[in-house]
């Protein structure tokens, strides 16, 4: 057994089904090793998706997402998708090949420091000196992406130590590292007096964030929730905590968020946030949650709590974890009054757009859409104006709603959705994107076609960058600047070229048949939605 | 305000990187910072002398307990530990000086350490304040170079291991 053919079945122990990647020299060994497993390979077309495609399996799966690249600019294309995972958690093991350990530093062909380049995106990293390490590495590899905060983890293995020899391979049942204990398990002290102050509180909310989907704790929200009758609101990480049509579910919060969950959050006399940052597009001023109010803040992070906000309660602990030993305290508490309050608000504070009729309204398009998708569908909605109406007026039932909120990654959906329809093929996978990110990842649509992966499409196309469109308008009195996408292509011929179906809305009147003509089978389609150029999110 | 950390990590290549590279990324202060071995040799300690307002060297201590390859931080504030630093300056002499850099030397507890017949080398070993002053008093003197190690720190000694 050689370093490259462990490497495979190091996979094959972690569970691994899938390897998005891209191949070069400094890889090969690997990518030939793997043809004799049954671990499936996809050729992504950009390194970039390849992490992103692992991002969307891991975050409908689970599980480790898993890409391989080659050395030099293979594995400098892969930084943005992993600085994305990084920014959202996501637990990713990255493989890179890297020329011959002997040559490291003399600036040879395709060779770059990846591991130094990557170090401030990653949970950690590795570049393997001997094939007799690979075992233990990619052990502790999967265990460290998956555990405490996850996230990214790096290996660099250099083409010699793949084809290096293994006279024994064993992989270690257990990891231990000495630098290295999450905790998980809330403190029992602390977990008291969150639920005595909860008791007290009159105007308690749940501030959930990205946290609780990867730590699986929805259920355990929904039911704490409910249980107490606390209101809850959500980060953009946090969208699909929460089911969006529970009655005790007021929004996402933030500068681009919901006013009554905003108004939740700055009337509130306690706040919860549980796995969440806090960080400046969730909340714009951390003062005001702290001011007057009682703030908890649980994260699996320790780093994490007090960063911007300093709680009255911090609880170290994994949210599904803590909120089970929450939910074994009985306590008397009404808020019916502040419910009452909060209902009121959301009745109230519906936000008033002004759509142009004889456009498509993209937020009202956004909640048909995702209305008529399959209660357990998944979004993928991409960055830009179209993250925003995604944001808002997403319904998420039983299924997921993904987008790179941390880095804001255009490009994101495409990739994303790909890896999560691979990683749950018999779901219904949606991916929502603008004209400008749909240009950034068209060519995974090579992909789609190569591999069968039926992902689709809605383009929202209104032939400008129109996030930045937007910002020019109001933060340079309407100097636009580098944000025209004209010349872009005819999305019919594009469908056309990678065999995909193809619908284009223009015609408000014609919004629910395109949908459920979209919507129809389990097939690739892309769907152009054209909007008012001029459209804005506030 | 001024904190020492003391830093245990796993004495691999790279550590030294990756451990500045936290300091740069969040634009937190490095004073000085210095790493040896231990006395066992699968661990360094890295002293680093850090300043910043009470949030920010609590964010230090956590960000530095977050990274993998650290094993144990230990912080402490300058009065609660034993700091030295060590200082080579080398100076040029002549006739009209050269007593008077001894006679500083001297008060302060510095050695010469090497000569020629225009320089000399002069070594001190004390906490950073006395290696500034020693500094000032030879401001009249020429200095060719200054060499210096930075910090090193350990808590004060106790019966009783905290």
């Amino acid at each position: 057994m050689n370093g490259a053919q462990a490497m495979v079945k190091c996979l094959e122990l972690e569970g691994v089904e899938m390897v998005f990647g891209y191949p070069g020299v400094a890889i090969c060994p690997f990518y030939d090793s793997i043809l004799d497993s049954e671990i499936r390979t996809i050729l992504i077309r950009t390194e970039q998706n390849a992490a992103h495609a692992a991002s969307g399996l891991a975050r409908v799966t689970g599980k480790v997402g898993v890409c391989a690249v080659t050395s030099g600019p293979g594995a400098t294309n892969l930084i943005t998708g992993i600085a994305t995972a990084f920014a959202d958690s996501i637990p990713l093991v990255c493989i890179t090949g890297q020329v011959n350990s002997e040559l490291i530093g003399s600036d040879v062909f395709q060779e770059a420091d990846i591991t130094g380049a990557a170090e401030s995106f990653v949970k950690y990293s590795y570049l393997v000196k001997r094939a007799e390490e690979i075992p233990r590495i990619f052990k502790e590899a999967f265990h460290i992406a998956s555990t405490g905060r996850k996230g990214p983890v790096l290996i660099d293995v250099p083409i010699d130590v793949q084809n290096a020899p293994i006279r024994k391979f064993s992989y270690p049942e257990s990891v231990n590292l000495r630098t290295y204990k999450p905790t998980v398990k809330g403190h029992a002290v602390q977990i008291k007096k969150v639920m005595a102050e909860l008791e007290r509180a009159k105007r308690p909310v749940i501030c959930a964030g990205g946290g609780v989907l990867l730590s699986g704790a929805q259920q355990m929200l929904r039911e704490f929730s409910h249980k107490y009758q606390v209101p809850v609101v959500s980060t953009m990480m946090g969208i699909g905590a929460m089911q969006t049509e529970d009655d005790l579910y007021f929004g996402m919060v933030g500068n681009n968020g919901a006013p009554c969950a905003n108004r939740a959050m700055n009337d509130a006399d306690m706040v919860i946030m549980v796995g969440a940052r806090v960080a400046d597009r969730a909340v714009n001023q951390p003062e005001i949650i702290t001011r007057d109010k009682v703030l908890v803040h649980m994260d699996v992070d320790p780093a994490e709590i007090g960063k911007n906000a300093g709680p009255t309660i911090p609880l170290v602990g994994d949210a599904a974890n803590i909120f089970a030993s929450l939910m074994e305290t009985e306590i008397a508490c009404d808020h019916s009054l502040w419910l009452q309050t909060l209902y009121a608000y959301r009745q109230q504070m519906q936000e008033k757009r002004s759509p142009n009729p004889a456009f498509v309204d993209p937020a009202r398009f956004i909640q048909k859409l995702s209305g008529r998708m399959e209660h357990d569908a998944i979004y993928v909605a991409d960055v830009g104006q179209n993250q925003i109406w995604s944001c808002k007026n997403c319904i998420v039932r039983d299924g997921k709603f993904l987008t790179s909120g941390g880095m804001g990654t255009m490009g994101y959906s495409i990739p994303a959705a790909m890896g999560a329809k691979l990683g749950l093929p018999d779901r219904q996978v949606v991916a929502v994107c603008g004209d400008g990110s749909f240009q950034m990842s068209m060519m995974e649509l090579a992909t789609m076609r190569q591999h069968n992966v039926p992902v689709k499409i809605v383009v929202i196309a209104n032939r400008y960058l129109g996030m930045v469109r937007e910002y020019q308008k109001n933060t340079y009195n309407s100097r636009y600047s580098v944000v025209d996408l004209s010349g872009s292509p005819d999305l019919s011929k594009i469908a056309e070229a990678y065999g995909m179906r193809f619908l284009r809305l223009q015609d408000p009147d014609r919004e629910d048949e395109a949908i459920e003509e979209f919507l129809r089978g389990d097939d690739s389609v892309l769907m152009e939605c054209v909007i008012d150029p001029m459209d804005v999110v506030k | 305000m001024k904190k020492i950390y003391s830093v245990l990590v796993e004495n691999r290549s790279g550590v030294l990187y990756k451990v500045a590279g936290l300091f740069s990324r969040r634009a937190f202060n490095i004073d000085s910072l210095v790493v040896g071995e231990t006395d066992d040799p699968t661990v360094s300690c890295m002293t680093i002398v850090s300043s910043g307002d009470d949030h920010t060297l609590e964010q230090i201590e956590k960000q530095l307990n977050k990274k993998l390859d650290v094993i144990k931080v230990k912080t402490f504030h300058e009065h609660e530990s034993v700091s030295r630093e060590l200082m080579l300056v080398k100076v040029k002499y002549n006739r009209s000086n050269r007593r008077d850099i001894m006679e500083i030397s001297d008060v302060l507890k510095a050695q010469i350490v090497d000569m020629s017949r225009t320089q000399m080398m002069i070594q001190l070993c004390d906490v950073p304040e006395r290696a500034e002053l020693f500094l000032k008093m030879l401001q009249s003197v020429s200095i060719v170079e200054v060499a210096r190690t930075g910090t090193v720190a350990l808590p004060k000694c106790h019966d009783q291991e905290n």
